[in-house]
């Protein structure tokens, strides 16, 4: 292709958006509603995904030690256990910083009078990396020597990992359904003015235009349509997603649930957007074109 | 030159368009193609174009083997092949000037050959004074004028009509004729498929006539009456 008629390309590429306005409209309609329906799950999932990873981080497990072993040897213990795979961290906890805890945790003081810090024993507060796994580091904790009992919520860790798998699963699930459907729709309306541009197709095969001088202008005008759509998902999206932080923020009981404000995604929203719209419209325009150029 | 020796075009169906023709048309030539409908007619042209390749035999046109063509050089076949057509096939939107230059801008021309060359071919078919019309504000000659100019402005070394009076009163039809000889007398071979024919008999051109996918004879049109007869 000469560089010369790159800019011809180009020109034609534009001017087609606005020769076949109705149907340019429609491209971006369906490109906006099916990005910010994408976009809108993909934020939710992610915000769930953090919220559920938070809630798995509040899982440890609680590692009782002999009381029995002087301190010396108790607080010694923390070093096997922080060789062991899977723990992230371990904080020593002595029976004295036990009975502090408790009596704060609790408005009436008077459930520990007479209980002594000797009743308690020193224990361990268990992070581990991998939660899934919390079962078979609270069975290797439980070998170490001074370890008398261990205390571990594995239901409710395994409860938190399913949870964050199904909606891995469901997201992408949903994301790629919604991502096939926006692709048909807009492969389809721009079939529809490459349809109503088939006499101009005919004629330039006729006269020995070649394949990729036919395509460029409707790939430029695919691009463009699939870009201006991403555009004002994205913008759509973020005033949106504005909009609901403002509303969560004003009712008390939402205050729960922590959502991370739209700049912290700026970056991947902008990527994904400009990805998704550039692979509708590149990908929908030139399936569609297809078709006309057997001619 | 155009030439085909002992060619075979079947479709999926089994039916055969053409069942071994062979001719030759030299380059500066004038020729017509006749034959009933369903004789295998637009077959060759299809053949001639690159639209279809032959079941057997070869076809060679302005130095392109089409038995064994890539895809990619059909583009570049056409560019030697200007083609009218009887229902002209002009975009309605496009001015008169825009239709001829538009066929220049898709091969590839520089804007500076394309404002020399679309008034000089427009001069050339007549139509110098209309090129800020639309084709629809035409009559069928002038747009059939219109169709021919398209078809000459990339200078390919042969056009070829497919019934390209068959939109046209007889006076418009003799008028597209006489402007295709011209065309021809510039050096370019013109072959035109037609049933027009009392056109045939007064050009007193080459003839071949298909019928049933054979050539049944070939050669001066008074030659071709004797030979019918």
């Amino acid at each position: 292709m000469k560089l010369n008629n790159i800019g011809y390309l180009l020109k034609e590429g534009f001017r087609g958006i606005f020769q076949h306005g109705f149907m340019s409209f429609a491209a971006i309609c369906v490109t906006v509603a099916c990005l910010v329906i994408v976009g809108s799950f993909s934020i939710l999932a992610y915000n769930l995904d953090i919220m559920v990873e938070d809630l798995n981080k509040t899982s440890e497990i609680l590692v009782y030690i002999d009381s029995s072993l002087p301190d010396a040897e108790a607080r010694s213990i923390g070093t096997k256990i922080n060789l062991l795979d899977n723990v992230l961290q371990s904080t020593f906890v002595s029976r004295e910083e036990a009975l502090e805890d408790f009596v704060k945790d609790h408005d009436d003081d008077s459930a520990f009078n007479g209980v002594q810090a000797s009743d308690l024993r020193h224990r361990y507060v268990v992070t581990l990396e991998d939660n899934t796994k919390m079962k078979q580091t609270d069975e290797q904790l439980k070998q170490l020597p001074g370890v008398v009992k261990t205390s571990a919520a594995y239901e409710l860790a395994e409860g938190f990992s399913t949870i964050q798998s199904v909606l891995h699963i469901v997201s992408v699930a949903v994301i790629a359904v919604l991502l096939v459907v926006s692709l048909l729709i807009i492969s389809n309306t721009v079939k529809l003015a490459m349809y109503d541009r088939r006499d101009e197709i005919a004629i330039m095969k006729m006269v020995g235009a070649t394949n990729g001088f036919i395509r460029l202008p409707f790939v430029v005008e695919g691009f463009s349509l699939g870009m201006l759509g991403a555009i004002l998902a994205f913008g759509l999206e973020w005033v949106g997603y504005d909009a609901m932080l403002t509303k969560i923020s004003s009712v008390d009981a939402l205050q729960l649930f922590h959502f991370v404000p739209f700049q912290e995604l700026l970056l991947p929203m902008v990527a994904t957007f400009a990805a998704a719209g550039m692979f509708v419209g590149i990908v929908g325009s030139w399936t569609s074109i297809r078709k006309f150029m057997d001619v | 030159m155009i030439e085909f020796t002992d060619v075979v075009k079947s479709y999926a169906q089994g039916n055969k368009a053409l069942n071994g023709v062979s001719m030759q048309i030299e380059d500066g030539e004038f020729v017509f193609l006749v034959g009933p409908s369903g004789s295998g007619k637009s077959t060759i042209i299809k053949l001639i174009t690159g639209e279809l390749k032959p079941t057997s035999g070869t076809v060679h046109v302005n130095g392109y083997s089409l038995e064994r063509i890539r895809k990619r050089e059909i583009p570049y076949l056409r560019r030697t092949v200007g083609v009218v057509f009887q229902d002209f096939r002009l975009i309605s939107k496009m001015t008169v000037y825009e239709n001829v230059a538009f066929a220049m801008r898709v091969v590839g021309a520089r804007e500076k050959e394309i404002k020399e060359r679309v008034p000089y071919v427009l001069e050339l078919v007549g139509l110098e004074n209309k090129m800020n019309r639309h084709p629809g504000e035409m009559s069928g000659g002038e747009q059939q004028r219109l169709a021919i100019a398209r078809a000459l402005v990339n200078n390919p070394s042969t056009i070829i009509a497919d019934e390209p009076t068959g939109n046209l009163d007889p006076e418009r039809s003799f008028e597209i004729m006489a402007l295709l000889q011209e065309i021809n007398n510039l050096g370019t071979t013109v072959l035109v498929v037609t049933h027009a024919q009392n056109l045939v008999e007064l050009f007193g051109k080459r003839v071949v006539a298909i019928n049933e996918g054979k050539v049944v004879s070939d050669g001066l049109g008074e030659e071709n009456n004797h030979e019918a007869e």
